[in-house]
């Protein structure tokens, strides 16, 4: 069966190229980059220029980067690291639940946390962030690019308040990295998460920016590795993966690969909304990265939506899936305000580097017949309900 | 010869839905296993079971049992999130039936409202158009009476039809019970031979969303949970002669025909005959106080027949572990029968089914009012 992916928010493949970086690393160049004779010294070499890499794709010195196990490591090590019993942060509700859930655990643990709400588009709104602030507050944790719809939050107003206020400004960049150029000055930003999966780096490495002069509390304790930031032997293979991963996502933004895929969505998204009616976009009229859409086909459930695509070869998702794998209503989607049946029937589709024009044609050619189908079985349809 | 639709099958982790849809695979149908998350056992957590507050119900272990099999038969597998509709149509009709004094069985409503109907639902919408389950009970369409009939199993331990008789002819006949006509030992050997690595596992007994079997810190922790106070349900036990004997604390606590933890003392054992929630009195009496000749049942659904038009004799099953009693079942109103038995029957229960049998063929069933007074 013809299988095509469309679900690169969840995670992507490997490029070639970064999959070529990696292998010398598993077998030959097997180092600890910590120890001190040739072996130790050629993984070390690797872990720094991957580390120049990431550097260069946001716009900081090497030594302001750390890497991690991944975006979830790197959000925790930002907010456990920096706020304290008494302590008040704001972040917003439609945050990744490595945010959010970290949040709420920290609330539990003494912390004040302010989750600023968003509008019918997914977006914050400075001037609640604004408001929010107090004298204890410590850390303004507000996502680049939402992992679920794409929208993209204003973080350099974001990161004019907290400089104004002179409080932390920590974002999510998970979603954001190798989609869209990053610069973390121009944000103004002292911390930014960074996963090597969503922009088709390996699973298992991470990375945080830390702003030279952010006191930063470890997690981890151990040996001095990160600068004593996060102990553990380096993810060399991982690593090296993630500079590569790195590398190409700032070729991206000048040749014409991160525009084709833009072309791709917009086409994918405007032939859909033609082909189906009572369906339209999730944060549509907003800025949003260029590969992700967020569609509502109502009178349906997703759920039933997506398993009848992916026994046809199209793999998309919505929500978020819970520990047995089942789907959980969307907290994005409900934040946004849409009633909960309309969260319920939203799709996303997310295209990587890896995808290609005819990905786009089965995608248009499956949807629209399998939603009809759905729909005519479906004890919600109403068809007179369109009608009027 | 293999439909050329799929057949989705309702997969739990346990022995009987694996090797459901091992048979099935077998036999070259196109198989897709799903299991339905119900009920979120992280909820509830002061609730704490033998197991730290984990029932049997959707725990991630038997996920992972129904997904390795899955694998293992190279089946499409998912999980499908069916916790709201469970909340509304099973758990919260249970604790509302408990706090009015009725004895519920979760399980009926479960295949009524989530097996046979959403997940017969979300089957067709993916192309399948037969759910097949891990039930001890047969289906076959009778080209005399033009019906299908949901019947005994083989394995008469293992008999579900209890659970069943609110399946319509609809759903009947979009349902298949491959194991009806295997014993369960048989059912084991089967996914043995497959190299289904749960050949073995233990049969679940108690109600899946019920640590331990404890309902009642379950409806105290659900009714907490949702911000409600117990409703005021102390009253007065009392005999079937009008006497008070003493206070109980609530009338969810008893079950017709229990005998322990009555709170009361007197020198003959006594037993719970009737509960009234109206005026929270619970009635006690002697055990022969329990033997009623007749009941009435109501919200039927009939089977074999499409209605009853006159009295029929039937045999009458009124819970899980009870032999079907010879009895004359008669319409009295619009959706409700009176039954009445050749022999008195022990502790007739509110809330719980009576299901009416043909020999091995289900004529239909309601839920039981009350013994006639």
């Amino acid at each position: 069966m013809r299988r095509v992916y469309l679900d690169n928010n969840a995670t992507t493949p490997l490029l070639p190229e970064v999959f070529e970086a990696m292998q010398p690393y598993f077998m030959g160049k097997f180092g600890n980059a910590s120890s001190i004779h040739h072996h130790g010294q050629e993984s070390r070499a690797a872990v720094e220029r991957a580390r120049e890499a990431v550097a260069g794709m946001l716009g900081c010195r090497a030594s302001e980067i750390v890497f991690t196990g991944g975006g979830t490591e790197a959000d925790n090590l930002a907010l456990f690291g920096l706020l304290q019993p008494g302590d008040h942060c704001i972040t917003s509700t439609v945050e990744h639940h490595a945010v959010l859930n970290t949040c709420k655990h920290l609330e539990s643990a003494g912390c004040e946390i302010t989750y600023v709400p968003v509008d019918g588009q997914g977006l914050v709104s400075p001037d609640d962030i604004r408001r929010a602030v107090r004298p204890n507050t410590k850390l303004i944790s507000i996502m680049m690019a939402n992992n679920e719809t794409g929208v993209l939050q204003p973080v350099h107003e974001i990161g004019r308040i907290a400089e104004q206020a002179d409080v932390y400004f920590h974002t999510d960049g998970v979603q954001a990295a190798g989609k869209v150029p990053i610069d973390v000055r121009d944000i103004g930003c002292d911390l930014l998460s960074i996963s090597g999966h969503k922009m088709h780096a390996p699973q298992g490495i991470g990375a945080l920016y830390i702003r030279k002069g952010t006191h930063l509390r470890p997690m981890l304790h151990g040996g001095n590795h990160e600068r004593s930031r996060r102990a553990g032997t380096e993810n060399v293979p991982g690593i090296v993966g993630l500079g590569k991963a790195a590398e190409l996502a700032c070729k991206g933004f000048h040749d014409s690969s991160n525009v084709r895929i833009a072309g791709w969505r917009d086409r994918l998204e405007r032939s859909l909304i033609d082909a189906v009616e009572a369906s339209g976009v999730n944060g549509s009229g907003v800025p949003r990265v260029p590969n992700t859409t967020n569609i509502y086909f109502d009178f349906l459930e997703g759920e039933a939506l997506i398993i009848a695509l992916d026994l046809k070869g199209l793999a998309v998702s919505t929500g978020a899936a819970c520990s047995s794998g089942a789907i959980e209503p969307s907290h994005v989607l409900t934040a946004m305000g849409l009633p909960p049946e309309r969260a319920r029937a939203s799709v996303r589709f997310s295209l990587g580097k890896q995808n290609t024009a005819e990905d786009v044609d089965f995608a248009l050619q499956l949807v629209p017949e399998t939603v009809a189908r759905l729909r005519e079985l479906s004890p919600i349809y109403n068809r007179e309900a369109l009608v009027r | 010869m293999p439909a050329s639709t799929p057949i989705a099958v309702a997969m739990s982790g346990g022995v009987d839905s694996s090797a459901v849809a091992a048979l099935l695979r077998a036999e070259g149908h196109e198989v897709i296993g799903l299991t339905m998350q119900l009920w979120d056992q992280r909820r509830l957590v002061g609730q704490a079971g033998p197991e730290g507050g984990h029932g049997r119900c959707c725990s991630l272990d038997d996920v992972h049992d129904a997904r390795r099999v899955a694998e293992k038969l190279g089946i499409p597998y998912y999980v499908v999130n069916h916790q709201e509709r469970f909340e509304r149509d099973v758990v919260r009709p249970f604790v509302e039936e408990y706090l009015a004094g009725r004895t519920p069985i979760p399980c009926s409503l479960c295949n009524n409202h989530l097996k046979f109907d959403q997940l017969l639902t979300m089957a067709r919408q993916i192309g399948a158009d037969t759910v097949a389950t891990g039930h001890y009970a047969r289906v076959e369409f009778d080209d005399v009476g033009g019906r299908w009939l949901l019947q005994r199993p083989r394995d008469r331990a293992k008999d579900q039809t209890y659970f069943l008789f609110g399946l319509t002819q609809d759903q009947l006949s979009h349902t298949l019970f491959p194991i009806g006509n295997m014993t369960k030992s048989e059912v084991r050997e089967l996914a043995r031979s497959h190299g289904l690595a749960l050949a073995d596992k233990l049969d679940s007994q108690e109600i899946c969303f019920v640590p331990g079997g404890d309902y009642k810190s379950f409806i105290a922790s659900y009714l907490a949970e949702e911000g409600r106070a117990m409703p005021e349900a102390a009253g007065e036990v009392v005999t079937t002669g009008g006497s008070a004997l003493g206070e109980h604390r609530g009338v969810h606590n008893f079950t017709v025909g229990q005998r322990k933890g009555l709170g009361v003392a007197t020198g003959s054992p006594l037993y719970v005959i009737q509960i009234d929630s109206d005026s929270r009195r619970v009635v006690v009496g002697n055990e022969a106080e329990l033997y009623t000749h007749t009941l009435r049942a109501k919200h039927l659904n009939f089977v074999s027949v499409d209605s009853l038009s006159e009295p029929m004799s039937v045999a009458v099953k009124i819970r899980h572990r009870h032999e079907p009693a010879p009895a004359i079942v008669e319409q009295i109103a619009e959706d409700e029968v009176m039954i009445t038995f050749e022999c008195p029957q022990r502790a007739v229960t509110p809330g719980q089914a009576a299901v009416f049998y043909d020999a091995d063929v289900v004529v239909g069933g309601g839920w039981i009012m009350g013994r006639n007074q």
